[in-house]
């Protein structure tokens, strides 16, 4: 092989990468936060990706309804739990954050999808949409389990996984779809030539990052978010609501997927299942950082990235394969490092 | 005037293993009330309960509020504070970070004052603010617990064997900032295994054994009973080595 085929391959991995890193982060976060393995993480890169380009060829995304209606299911859990106590500012907070929103969200869809609205705009409406799935999800679906088993809360990530995409099937049909570039234009530097559109995924991930690192380290609700981690009990006893920071986790785990996702659909085709071996990917970096790491997770999606590259090149067939390959060794490592670890039980 | 906090009639159980019978306990306000008893009594059972972490039946009221329908976050917020006997701090971030996140609740204005006052109770915590917590010494650990504790502005600190796996020197001081905190309008409710210590700072006292109580009254009579002191706290008068 020639250098340059190589350096092609390093950036498209580089690229992707960067991508499973954001995914993976997410994934560590929210477990360790909630100790919910988030599968469908995917389901918010497709329906992300997806409303996103059909907002901008002109179409109207399901995924703005389905907000309302997890909102108003969400609303409506709020109220039942809170049916012995019930008092006027809860069920107006509740009311505005669940349903309210949704709607007003809802109706700029509507307008905007009219009349193929500027790129920024499409971005704007398909963070919002998702970030609201994301958090109603919680509520709907993990917030009544919390108190039990990491095993039970896989099995309802599972369901949810598999009712969203079904759901995204529904809404976007069977057919791929491509959206607009973030930034269009490329330029080259000596063998390589950048496009907009990778320059953006760079700039996008770092500044994630970079911006993730200063809410943890600085701000209040981020170390909040990091004490429940630490230390579920521990926080409830600072006065800190598990409930907070399970949302704040799973707001910042839509978002980033699907920002994601918004950053891979002009470079690639996606479909409504598409997004589960996208997210697949983050989840072999999380698993390589023990769910616990984010460092080793980044450093560990960017050679998923890599190898995924290469292996598209040499053997494109078994591409997936090999990538899923990479946890072999590293499972089997960890196992002989830690001896059996029993399941925390609160 | 009414108590601070009122248990009436308390029952927490394991499943079907009741650890907690029957109990009913008072705290006034700027009072150091302490329950003395051996290992496996219920001490730790009832406290837990008391703070929501465990389901108590029975009745208990913090302020004059019912807390039955109230999470521990509320307690929290209602001035009701915890150091559990394991303490469950935030081992890997900083004392600074520990203590802020026990002003969760709190102003952001009050906490920065609150952060001084704990550091002048605990100059030790000010010297290490920013060594992580796990890398501290049992007693800083301890101090640290209740520093967080103390950054929620409790009106009713509940401290869990404070005095827990730590050298003599430092439970002489930690008991000497609990007599400081009721000074500064905390009140107390001590759990202890060491009865001495406890009984000597505290004003009221219940006696617990396989969870119940068997005796309260004024801590000095407690202490001065000798038949209580050999038959339930294991500790005789006058120089007797403990058993």
């Amino acid at each position: 092989m020639n250098t340059t085929i190589m350096l092609f391959l390093v950036q498209d991995g580089i690229t992707n990468g960067a991508i499973y890193a954001l995914l993976g982060l997410a994934l560590v976060l929210v477990f360790a936060v909630t100790r919910v393995i988030l599968i469908p993480q995917g389901e918010f890169v497709t329906y992300g990706a997806l409303t996103y380009a059909s907002l901008a060829a002109g179409q109207m995304p399901g995924t703005a309804k389905l907000a309302l209606a997890l909102g108003i299911g969400a609303f409506a859990f709020d109220l039942f739990v809170a049916r012995k106590a019930l008092h006027g500012r809860l069920v107006v907070r509740s009311c505005i954050t669940n349903i309210v929103l949704p709607a007003i969200v809802l109706a700029l869809t509507i307008y905007f999808a009219a009349q193929k609205p500027p790129v920024a705009v499409c971005i704007a409406l398909s963070l919002v949409i998702v970030a609201m799935i994301g958090l109603y999800l919680y509520r709907i679906a993990f917030q009544p389990l919390a108190h039990t088993s990491v095993l039970v809360l896989l099995i309802a990530s599972v369901g949810v996984h598999l009712a969203l995409q079904g759901l995204g099937l529904l809404f976007f049909g069977a057919e791929g779809q491509r959206g607009p570039a973030v930034l269009s234009g490329a330029f080259t530097a000596g063998a390589l030539r950048f496009t907009g559109q990778s320059i953006t995924v760079y700039a996008i991930t770092i500044a994630f990052i970079v911006g993730l690192w200063l809410f943890f380290g600085l701000t209040l609700y981020g170390k909040a978010l990091r004490a429940t981690a630490v230390n579920r009990l521990g926080a409830r006893l600072a006065g800190i609501r598990t409930t907070l920071s399970g949302q704040i986790a799973f707001l910042l785990a839509s978002v980033i997927g699907a920002l994601s996702g918004i950053m891979i659909v002009p470079i690639t085709t996606l479909y409504y299942d598409s997004g589960f071996l996208i997210g697949l990917k983050g989840f072999v970096a999380a698993i390589i950082g023990g769910l616990v790491s984010y460092p080793l997770t980044a450093v560990a999606a960017l050679v998923v990235g890599i190898v995924e590259a290469f292996s598209s090149f040499y053997a494109s067939n078994y591409k997936e394969v090999i990538v899923f390959m990479l946890l072999i060794p590293v499972l089997l490592l960890r196992s002989l490092a830690a001896p059996a670890v029993e399941e925390e039980k609160d | 005037m009414s108590a601070l906090l009122s248990v009436t009639d308390a029952h927490v159980a394991y499943g079907k293993v009741e650890a907690v019978r029957s109990v009913s306990l008072e705290v006034g306000t700027n009072e150091i009330v302490t329950i003395v008893g051996a290992n496996g009594a219920g001490k730790t059972t009832l406290l837990s309960a008391i703070m929501g972490i465990l389901p108590l039946k029975g009745r208990v009221a913090f302020a004059g509020q019912d807390l039955a329908r109230l999470d521990i976050e509320d307690r929290v917020a209602m001035g009701l504070g915890l150091v559990p006997e394991h303490r469950e701090l935030f081992v890997t971030m900083n004392v600074e970070d520990n203590l802020e996140l026990g002003a969760f609740r709190i102003e952001r204005s009050r906490a920065k004052s609150s952060i001084e006052r704990v550091y002048a109770l605990f100059p030790r915590l000010k010297e290490r603010r920013k060594q992580l917590a796990g890398t501290l010494s049992g007693g800083e650990q301890q101090m640290l617990a209740m520093g967080r504790a103390l950054m929620g502005e409790p009106k009713l600190l509940m401290l869990d064997e404070p005095s827990l796996g730590l050298a003599p020197i430092i439970v002489a001081d930690i008991f000497r900032i609990v007599t400081e905190l009721r000074a500064a309008g905390v009140s107390v409710l001590l759990v202890e295994q060491n009865a001495q210590a406890a009984l000597k700072i505290a004003d009221h006292a219940y006696v617990m054994e396989l969870g119940e109580f068997v005796l309260s009254g004024k801590a000095s009579d407690i202490a001065a009973n000798e038949r209580v002191a050999a038959s339930y706290l294991g500790f005789q008068h006058e120089g007797a080595s403990a058993i």
